[in-house]
């Protein structure tokens, strides 16, 4: 995993291409050096909770806001010389746009496709995100995933060669989120270049070719999922809970003492009223960590374990959660 | 679903983009997307129906009410009470002070008199405190007693208009009655002209109104809603021409106006007979002005609001001093001689006084180039502030 990135000057076949990004608002820094390289046909994700500066960044890319510092190159071009030819190429969704309420679905989205000069044909995107039947209903008695749809219909009428989409599936059911997925892989699979940005980590592993876990405005990780995933080190993440309940039971050194019984890189953390811990060969590792229980007279109430995920990743960089529910 | 999906061309140059399949929906047509923001604005505006209501029905219902009220009639009849003494007792008083006095003048029949006369309606109160408080809550103008024959009291409050008329009329039919004759013969001719009634200066006035609260609401709510909503950011995103979204506000208004300034027209005049001396095109280029200041003074009053609350505020604000000194429902002329300057500066008054010189005077164009000249300087100064200081985001 580099997170440093090595060339200075976009490659030909570079699509979006950022250097040194900040921005601050008042006395908040929201973006603090950051660099991203988003190769052609890639579907890139920004992961990072609430706050972390994603959609800073992003509408900085979008050309909606200024940077105070850095470079951004958007398909070769650049926002301070090229924005009346760079947005006859992006597909924008916005975090939190409301079309009028008023207009139909058809009309909604002939009023974006007469924005642009080449497109594709209100029908064909109608079809793409599957609104049919509701091509001549309101806006206003659309579902939150219909709306979400359309508003995807309204980034892709223009034909983009860029798309970017700012929390593309916040505040949907899970079966909206769903189909909203599918949709986003189909335009992956037809070689669309996409930038996405996202807090859950499910989205970010089921959609993105490369991530970048972004806090505190700058690039923590940079990497597939895969590759994130792996750098933990970890093969499961074992959860255990002791009777009684308190996560005070165990001191420090106790917790040190059961990771190096167990062979676990890191101390247990405590989450859920309990405590995780990174294990590389599980079969080993749960007989060791009983054993060590037992030994120290603790009678074990829970005991789960998961294949680590990209949550786990940034619990382990940042000491947080990612989403703080 | 991938299926339905045509095949595009990777990003390979600025210049690419050759190869995308299919790129129209029909023949593009002139200005494409100016069409379409017009038929929006369209749309969004026959699609509420409280927009339609307070366009087109509230000045409508306002004509007719004021117009009702206020509309020529015969001269309205004054109430006055005349007080007698109680049956029983008022014989025995009337006889004693008959046989006392011998006034030659018998004791006249108040409330018989005063019926007679068609311009007065008499109540008859035989309880002195009844006649007070019917007096007291203005239900008569005054109240009359004959104190004794030959003599009468008249009660009344003289800062009444409509008591000083009553104590005229009692007096004179009284009097009258009474014996008098008057010495000099006199002839009435009245007159109703159109063009002098209250009706006539009323309609252009409410057509002046009407231009300022659409011109101004229509685009304020509009842009501050889609503000809001981040429609507007969303918007600029795109390669939208931002000249031809704030153009589609005042092209789709033009369609407005036309059906607005028709309908209230075509009521005052199919109803009430309000005449339109001068020339329908001067008429139509006043409308038009007035209506486009307005719809640049709302894109002023929205280019920075970020919530329709404070621009509802700012708005009423700037309206409310139109309402007050404008001359629409009377003359601006009441107003001191020291405010008329800045009551003359206001779009509105210039848009009043204009359509009122060219419907009741036959004013043309050249007559009122002062008020077409402050109208002009409100569009230019409205709309280039404005787009100097809008906030798309």
């Amino acid at each position: 995993m580099s997170v440093t990135l090595a060339s200075s000057a976009p490659s030909a076949t570079c699509a979006l291409f950022v250097r040194g990004l900040r921005k601050h608002y008042d006395d908040v820094v929201a973006v603090d050096g950051l660099d991203l390289d988003v190769p052609t046909g890639e579907c890139f994700g920004l992961l990072g909770p609430n706050g972390a500066g994603k959609t800073t960044t992003i509408e900085i890319c979008e050309g909606l806001t200024q940077a105070d510092s850095g470079e951004v190159v958007v398909l070769g071009q650049r926002w301070a010389t090229d924005a009346n030819a760079l947005r006859e190429r992006l597909g924008i969704q916005l975090q939190e746009t409301q079309l009028s309420d008023k207009l139909t679905v058809e009309e909604t989205l002939r009023l974006f496709r007469s924005f642009y000069r080449r497109g594709r044909t209100v029908n064909d995107v109608i079809a793409l995100v599957q609104l049919e039947e509701k091509r001549n209903a309101r806006v206003v008695t659309l579902s939150g995933g219909q709306k979400q749809r359309l508003a995807l219909a309204c980034a892709l009428v223009g034909d983009p060669e860029l798309l970017f989409l700012d929390e593309p599936t916040t505040g949907l059911d899970p079966q909206s989120r769903r189909q909203l997925w599918e949709l986003v892989e189909s335009l992956k699979a037809a070689g669309r270049t996409i930038l996405l940005t996202t807090h859950y980590m499910d989205e970010a592993e089921q959609l993105c070719d490369r991530i970048a876990i972004v806090d505190h405005g700058r690039v923590i990780a940079l990497g597939t999922p895969k590759e994130l995933i792996a750098t933990l080190g970890a093969e499961q993440i074992v959860f255990f809970a002791v009777d009684p309940s308190a996560t005070e039971s165990l001191s420090a050194e106790a917790l040190q003492s059961i990771a190096s019984a167990v062979g676990a890189p890191r101390a247990p953390r405590a989450a859920d009223g309990g405590w995780e811990l990174q294990v590389a060969a599980p079969h080993r590792a749960i007989p060791a960590l009983l054993g060590e229980l037992a030994r120290r007279g603790l009678r074990l109430a829970e005991l789960r374990t998961h294949s680590p995920t990209l949550e786990d990743v940034f619990v382990t960089l940042t000491g947080r959660a990612l989403r703080d529910e | 679903m991938s299926n339905s999906i045509p095949s595009i061309e990777l990003y390979a140059a600025p210049t690419a983009g050759s190869g995308h399949g299919d790129h129209t929906d029909a023949p593009r047509s002139f200005r494409p997307a100016l069409v379409q923001l017009v038929l929006v604005r369209w749309r969004e505006f026959i699609r509420e129906p409280e927009a339609l209501f307070w366009t087109f029905i509230f000045p409508l219902l306002l004509a007719g009410g004021l117009g009702i009220a206020f509309r020529n009639r015969p001269p309205e009849t004054v109430r006055v009470g005349v007080l007698v003494a109680p049956r029983s007792g008022a014989h025995a008083n009337a006889s004693i002070n008959v046989g006392a006095t011998t006034v030659p003048p018998a004791a006249l029949d108040l409330p018989a008199i005063l019926k007679a006369r068609p311009t007065l309606a008499v109540d008859v109160f035989t309880d002195d405190s009844a006649a007070v408080r019917a007096l007291r809550t203005g239900a008569v103008a005054l109240v009359v007693t004959q104190t004794q024959p030959g003599m009468a009291a008249y009660r009344f409050d003289p800062s009444r208009p409509d008591a000083r008329t009553a104590r005229t009329l009692v007096d004179e039919t009284v009097q009258r009655a009474a014996g008098r004759r008057d010495p000099v013969t006199v002839q009435e001719r009245t007159i109703s002209e159109r063009g002098s009634r209250y009706i006539d200066f009323l309609i252009p006035g409410l057509l002046g109104m009407s231009l300022m609260g659409t011109g101004i609401w229509s685009v304020v709510f509009s842009i501050v809603t889609a503000r809001t909503k981040k429609l507007l950011k969303r918007l600029v995103a795109t390669p939208m021409s931002r000249a031809d979204y704030l153009l589609s506000f005042i092209i789709a208004r033009f369609v407005f106006l036309v059906a607005e300034v028709v309908f209230l027209l075509g009521f005052g005049t199919l109803v009430f007979g309000v005449p339109i001396r001068g020339s329908l095109g001067s008429l139509a280029i006043v409308c038009i002005l007035g209506a486009f200041s307005f719809n640049a003074l709302g894109l002023l009053l929205a280019s920075r609001a970020k919530t329709v609350e404070a621009v509802s505020g700012l708005t009423n604000l700037v309206m409310m001093p139109m309402w007050i000194f404008s001359g629409v429902f009377f003359s601006s002329s009441n107003f001191p001689s020291a405010f008329q300057p800045f009551i003359k500066a206001l779009p509105l008054t210039a848009t009043v006084d204009a359509l009122r010189a060219i419907m009741l005077q036959g004013a043309t164009l050249p007559a009122v180039a002062g008020q077409l000249g402050i109208l002009l300087v409100w569009l230019v100064l409205s709309f280039t502030i404005a787009l100097r200081i809008f906030r798309w985001r």
